[in-house]
């Protein structure tokens, strides 16, 4: 006997993809349909909803095969255009992280450097179809003499190219500050001075763990959107973590989940792959990607419906805590606010500045929409799941039931907030009367 | 009303005068200060957006020539590159003049020339390299 009033099966909604008629809405669509009528009529007329996101996402990478050459070699050091790739693996197999950066780089001796072309730039021109210089040595062995090649190849001429991202799809990111007294140049971007801005990346209602927050539906094997190509969750992420701190919604308040995706290059393009040049930081890449949500049940319906207004993120000071491995929030912030284009940290007025571009995200959410409905797009179904144990769930229910009466206090105390700040304003506008 | 931004010059001997107040006294100007340098030793600088009516705007620029002040408009502009931008925002965060901005709630990154200061600070912040430096004659060819 199921919990749940609808009960669906990857096999009958991939049935229903198969046939064209499985009904498809983006993360943001889903919100309204859900408020309005309510998870258990959603999930009754709702099969997949897409998500995506867009940003730097500096765990990528792929391994390249560059091809044999006569006489054998086996490289020890490999370089594509001039951006050298691990090459510490069989034969003539190289792993080129994103954020290596070109052997003639001045990095940050000019500070801050500029980073000008590193690993992500180097994927960027081989899906854009361009042609990259290889240059491989190695020591020379008996069974593999050669001890130096010089290629120029595409995409196209290398045997294997596989997209390998030990990260991505950070299920929450830190929003950054900087308190310190002068310009910081950090990974979360420009950072002026005395709290100049806040920095903050992820495309919030979008982004694909926020809409299945206990990774239910996302595990080994969820085929992906990933560079504009079919992909993979191949493992968990890097960094993945589960025990955090969670709103009611189970939405982590702290970064949390991450997912290990693979692809085939060779598939991608350079409109979902963009190599990035992040000042005094170095490079990265920025990678298209969208995971689509079988609504199974009413309890897919409720997560996927998640809003701005419900996801929350920590203000954290990337001037003096973050170097220095300090962890402090100096605040709670909702993406709602930091949408809105400001925020208040000790009764500051912030601007809020987004790294994560929400034009492309929801270009992504559409494209896998059209996708499934057209039948192009069907989705895998998870045959290992890296998240939460059950104990974790129930914790978290637990704990759910318990707040339930100090919610009631919270919003208390919201409304209290809100009345003081009603009286303030009026005090001030009286006071600019008179 | 009629705005533009000049770059103003000022030689050592007029860099201690008090010149551009006189800009809003005498012929009823606004103007912003969009960047400057001033020292009443060497000679410095100012870019300023100057807003007014078209007769006012040249009678004032009229004075600043006749004080000694060099008044130029920016050589090179600012170009956005609009398919290697992604709308992600990061350039949002140093441009002074609020030239580069986010539309709500479409989140998309907008590019206004016009309030443009020509600082430079977007080029190097931008992470896809999507703004450029460019002559004024080269962009006006590139629009035809």
């Amino acid at each position: 006997m199921s919990q749940f009033k609808v009960n669906k099966t990857y096999a009958q909604i991939n049935e229903k993809i198969r046939e064209g008629k499985a009904v498809v809405l983006t993360a943001e669509e889903i919100i309204d349909v859900v408020r309005e009528h309510g998870p258990v009529e959603a999930a009754q007329n709702v099969d997949v909803v897409t998500t995506g996101t867009f940003a730097p996402m500096c765990s990528s990478g792929a391994f390249l095969n560059i091809g044999q050459s006569k006489p054998l070699v086996r490289t020890t050091r490999t370089l594509f255009n001039n951006v050298p790739a691990y090459s510490g693996v069989a034969a003539v197999d190289c792993f080129l992280g994103a954020t290596q950066t070109s052997e003639d780089d001045p990095l940050n001796r000019i500070y801050p450097g500029e980073f000008n072309y590193g690993g992500g730039h180097v994927i960027h021109d081989l899906v854009a179809g361009k042609k990259v210089e290889i240059i491989a040595e190695s020591y020379g062995t008996d069974c593999y003499p050669n001890r130096r090649i010089e290629k120029v190849m595409t995409l196209d001429e290398i045997p294997n190219a596989i997209m390998c991202n030990p990260r991505n799809g950070y299920q929450n990111y830190n929003c950054a500050i900087n308190r310190s007294d002068r310009i910081r140049y950090t990974y979360m971007g420009t950072l002026k001075p005395e709290m100049g801005n806040a920095n903050y990346s992820t495309s919030g209602a979008l982004s694909p763990l926020f809409n299945d927050p206990f990774l239910k539906t996302i595990g080994l094997g969820t085929r992906i959107f990933l560079g504009g190509a079919q992909g993979y969750v191949t493992w968990h992420g890097t960094q993945h973590k589960t025990e955090v701190r969670r709103g009611l919604n189970g939405v982590p308040l702290t970064p949390a989940g991450t997912l290990f995706v693979m692809g085939n290059l060779k598939e991608m393009s350079a409109e979902w792959l963009v190599g990035q040049s992040i000042r005094g930081y170095g490079c990265s890449l920025s990678v298209g990607l969208g995971i689509p949500i079988p609504i199974l049940n009413e309890e897919m319906a409720k997560f996927t419906a998640v809003s701005d207004e419900e996801i929350f993120t920590q203000v954290v000071d990337y001037g003096h805590d973050y170097p220095n491995a300090v962890s402090k929030s100096y605040g709670e912030v909702s993406y709602a606010e930091l949408k809105s284009g400001s925020i208040m940290i000790q009764g500051k007025k912030i601007t809020a500045v987004p790294l994560s571009s929400m034009v492309k995200a929801r270009k992504i959410a559409n494209l896998l929409k059209a996708s499934i409905q057209n039948g192009t797009f069907l989705l895998g179904e998870p045959q290992h799941f890296f998240y939460i144990t059950n104990m974790a769930v129930h914790r978290h229910n637990r704990r759910v039931e318990s707040r339930c009466i100090s919610v009631f206090y919270a919003d208390f105390r919201h409304l209290s907030f809100a009345c003081l700040h009603f009286v303030r304003t009026m005090i001030f506008m009286i006071k600019g009367l008179s | 009303m009629y705005s533009k931004i000049l770059i103003l010059h000022f030689p050592p001997e007029v860099a201690q005068k008090a010149v551009v107040c006189h800009l809003t006294r005498k012929f009823d100007l606004l103007f912003n200060i969009l960047g400057a340098r001033v020292s009443n030793r060497k000679d410095g600088y100012m870019v300023l957006e100057i807003s007014g009516t078209r007769d006012s705007f040249k009678q004032g620029v009229r004075f600043l020539k006749d004080q000694g002040v060099r008044v130029s408009s920016a050589e090179q502009e600012i170009w956005r590159d609009t398919e290697k931008c992604t709308h992600c925002g990061a350039c949002t965060a140093v441009c002074p003049s609020g030239a580069l901005f986010i539309k709500r709630p479409e989140m998309e990154v907008v590019y206004d020339k016009d309030k443009c200061t020509v600082c430079e600070l977007c080029i190097v912040t931008c992470p896809t390299r999507a703004m450029g430096l460019y002559s004024k004659k080269n962009t006006e060819d590139m629009m035809q």
